[in-house]
């Protein structure tokens, strides 16, 4: 399994050879430093864990600095797990944005934009009210939400106004369209999700 | 951003020639039938440029046999070999959509006379976009382009006579 993980840097839009322009996310993926390899015997389960982005070694205290001294790398912002069958690494093992290659297919997973407290409209795309035929303040409302004295209640489940976004959320199968490994980026596609700047995790698809 | 902005630095299209609403353009685009290649002429007013960085498009809009016709364009379009700037404009928008409404005399453009301008027009507006442009026509000299070329004149005599027509009507 390759997985690296990313920050969503944004969008824009490139040509292929044939002049066909492709809308792409620019996403700054790696160098990537593994901290700790976790082992069936020792932890339960198997993983690597990675460290992403730089962060000011002040920000750390002792016990979390000595972490990433055993592994000999840099203090980093983030640290995530990358699961792994066959153990090929080990602590201090970069991870690099060419481990994918042009034309490849991958999975790219982030936190969805948080879009607060949003109605069934935007939320669930209910189609709203009549905005005429003497209707008045029902444009945007959800409609009926039940039955009458019996049940005598909403249902669990139903569909209805809330916080929306900030969830996890994984693209599957998106095209590798152009690999910088200077640079580290990788240009991916179509959207991802997220803000510009938030972490995301590259991984290869087992889709196509 | 800034990182995204060099990304796009790279497909970008270099010395392209400058130019603006209510200019007329000669745009050279690259056609591929099955594996020949060759090259078609449009020729139009441009009537709006839109967006930055690859995403920047322009629209060219001309009359063909008495319809109206408009492409857009990706100003950086790998398919694009070449822009040439025939007429200067003088226009006081710079989107021309009103163009839409009118027909023959009323749709022409005034041409805008800048002295500094005037004799560079038909040297340097004729800038090649690409170094190697200018051989691969010579390479490709096959009868599409020469017939492209004349199929141009042909609509621009038609335009021509369109709106002489048209005004005959009037």
């Amino acid at each position: 399994m390759k997985e690296i993980l990313g920050k969503k840097l944004g969008m824009t839009r490139v040509f292929r050879d044939n002049g066909e322009a492709v809308p792409v996310t620019v996403i700054e993926a790696g160098p990537c430093y593994v901290v700790q390899v976790k082992t069936k015997e020792k932890d339960g389960y198997q993983a690597y864990q990675v460290g992403f982005g730089s962060q000011k070694e002040s920000r750390f205290n002792k016990p979390s600095k000595k972490r990433f001294e055993n592994a000999n790398v840099k203090p980093t912002r983030y640290l995530r797990e990358i699961k792994f069958d066959e153990s090929e690494l080990e602590a201090g093992a970069e991870i690099k944005a060419d481990i994918f290659k042009e034309g490849e297919r991958v999975d790219v997973t982030g936190i969805s934009r948080g879009l607060g407290f949003s109605g069934t409209m935007k939320r669930h795309h209910f189609s709203g009210g009549d905005k005429t035929h003497g209707q008045s303040d029902r444009w945007r409302a959800p409609g009926s939400i039940g039955q009458s004295s019996d049940p005598s209640r909403v249902f669990k489940g139903m569909k209805m106004s809330g916080r929306m976004g900030k969830d996890k959320v994984t693209v599957l199968n998106l095209e590798v369209v152009r690999v910088v490994p200077d640079e580290n980026l990788i240009l991916v596609k179509g959207p991802v999700p997220g803000f510009n700047g938030s972490l995301v995790k590259i991984r290869n698809s087992n889709r196509r | 951003m800034k990182r995204v902005q060099q990304i796009e630095k790279s497909y970008l299209t270099q010395n392209l020639p400058e130019f603006s609403s209510g200019d007329t353009l000669r745009v050279h685009v690259k056609i591929k039938e099955g594996d020949k290649e060759r090259i078609q002429v449009f020729q139009g007013i441009v009537i709006g440029r839109r967006g930055s960085g690859t995403g920047a498009t322009f629209t060219v809009r001309k009359m063909s046999a008495g319809i109206g016709v408009e492409r857009i364009f990706p100003l950086h379009s790998p398919n694009i070999d070449r822009i040439e700037r025939i007429k200067i404009g003088s226009v006081r928008r710079a989107k021309l959509n009103y163009l839409r409404e009118l027909t023959g005399k009323s749709a022409r453009i005034k041409e805008r006379i800048v002295e500094a301008e005037k004799k560079t027009t038909k040297t340097a507006a004729t800038v090649v976009n690409e170094e190697n442009a200018e051989p691969k026509l010579d390479e490709v000299p096959d009868v599409s382009e020469t017939a492209s070329d004349g199929a141009s004149e042909d609509t621009t005599a038609q335009l021509n006579s369109a709106e002489e027509t048209e005004s005959a009507k009037k």
